[in-house]
């Protein structure tokens, strides 16, 4: 068994690899050196594992490429993975998010895009179509940018179901249950700090993820709160209460395990480093209802931060956690969030983990 | 017609390796010239022009010498003969 973890970054993406049950890591040499990776994905449905990267090229712009050989070589499509058709006047900004759809839906792959668009491939991620039914959403032209940029930054397709749940900055968390033809905006409950009346649509909620037990159970980890629904976004309440700061930019939760979730709590917006300077997690095994703090091996003294896609978990038992930080470090905890080893230090800002297990 | 285009060397792997094309566009214009080049090096088009046709932020293009910015951008007028030389702006960290 191996467990590989893909760590993109502003400067280039790395592989790292245990063969111990994710002890102990090797960190290879870089891939895409120079090049931002802020989206990447494995996906482990195919013969051989697919790593799709949605790099910048700097001066030379977007792409999405792939590897079928774990980075020994890439791919690019010709004419660009994911272009904006003529009639929409738009170019691609970046690639924020590449998902994987479920197993008996092998070939679709979504990404999240700046500018706010959503795409879907079924060719496991070589060209993908632009999503017309929230492109041409009225509200779009209303969706502002966030400090990064406006994008849709996660994706959640149901497995169950022809749901599909994105989350953008700004706009907030948009459904649609018919496999993403017909959206609708789903933030009652969510506060924008920045606007002066809870707005139907338009809030910064900075992730989502799916509850292990009840696709219908989400949390959002949004620019100031951490909420929770059990309708499919129908109404959120916040699950704050017990955090140390309601601020942050990842949430993940367990795939196993119902009811436990990981956020890392920043001090506010204008002050994007942990509380104290102590970089940790907080686990909650109740859905929200209380959290604890652990995290042992994360150092104190971390004036650092932990972007949205920067955090991620495994599907191995325990859960195996992961936190990337923009000083360049990266964290394995094997024990679901309570203890820490270092993996990685010295790379470029961590801007994208995500970890499999390899048969 | 012929102009030749100049690639630094980060984009030439996207033209066979060569620094130095020779083209032949359909028209007199930059846009024409980019058409040609896109036709035989479409990744190599996609790293100089967005899919809106605009040239990349960061990308200068010069005809015979002078930035296209300044000129008529992708109206610029390319002569038979001309040389056109794609070159990154001064950017990054």
């Amino acid at each position: 068994m191996t467990d590989l973890l893909a760590i993109g970054t502003r400067k280039g993406l790395w592989l790292a690899r245990s063969e111990d049950d994710r002890r102990t890591w090797r960190i290879g040499e870089p891939h895409l050196l120079a090049q931002e990776v802020a989206a990447v994905s494995i996906d482990t449905r195919r013969d051989r594992p697919r790593v799709l990267a949605g790099i910048q090229y700097g001066h030379w712009g977007p792409s999405v490429v792939r590897s079928d050989d774990l980075g020994a070589s890439w791919e690019e499509t010709e004419s660009g993975a994911v272009r904006f058709p003529e009639d929409t006047g738009a170019a691609l900004a970046r690639v924020w998010q590449l998902r994987p759809d479920t197993a008996d839906r092998p070939d679709v792959v979504w990404a999240g895009c700046e500018p706010h668009s959503l795409w879907r491939s079924t060719d496991g991620g070589c060209s993908f179509s632009l999503v017309r039914g929230l492109w041409d959403h009225p509200h779009r032209p209303t969706w502002e940018p966030g400090a990064g940029g406006g994008a849709v930054h996660t994706v959640l397709p149901d497995p169950g179901s022809d749901r599909v749940t994105v989350a953008m900055s700004t706009g907030g968390v948009y459904v649609s249950e018919d496999g993403a033809s017909d959206w609708a905006p789903r933030n009652r409950g969510i506060s924008a700090v920045f606007l002066p009346e809870p707005p139907e649509y338009g809030q910064c909620v900075h992730k989502v993820a799916v509850d292990a037990g009840d696709p219908a159970r989400m949390y959002a980890q949004n620019h100031f709160g951490v909420y929770r629904t059990d309708d499919a976004g129908g109404s959120w309440t916040s699950i704050a209460e017990g955090l140390p700061a309601d601020f942050g930019l990842p949430i993940a939760a367990s795939p196993t395990t119902p009811g436990t979730a990981w956020v890392v709590p920043l001090v506010a917006d204008m002050e994007r480093v942990p509380p104290g300077g102590r970089l940790r997690v907080h686990r909650t095994r109740d859905a929200g209802v209380s959290w604890t703090e652990s995290g042992e091996g994360l150092p104190d003294g971390a004036w650092t931060a932990v972007l949205r896609d920067a955090f991620c978990v495994d599907d191995g038992d325990p859960t195996g956690v992961y936190v990337g930080t923009r000083d360049g470090c990266v964290y394995a905890s094997t024990d679901e969030g309570d203890t820490f080893t270092l993996v990685a230090e010295h790379l470029p800002d961590v801007l994208a983990l995500r970890a499999v297990r390899l048969p | 017609m012929s102009v030749q285009v100049v690639l630094p060397g980060v984009l030439a792997d996207l033209a066979g390796g060569a620094k130095h094309l020779d083209v032949d566009p359909a028209g007199g214009t930059l846009a024409d010239l980019l058409d040609a080049v896109a036709a035989r090096h479409p990744t190599l088009d996609r790293r100089i022009r967005d899919e809106t046709g605009r040239v990349r932020r960061f990308v200068n293009v010069y005809v015979d010498g002078e930035d296209v910015r300044w000129q008529g951008g992708l109206a610029t007028a390319v002569p038979d003969g001309a040389v056109v030389q794609v070159l990154p702006s001064v950017a990054g960290g």
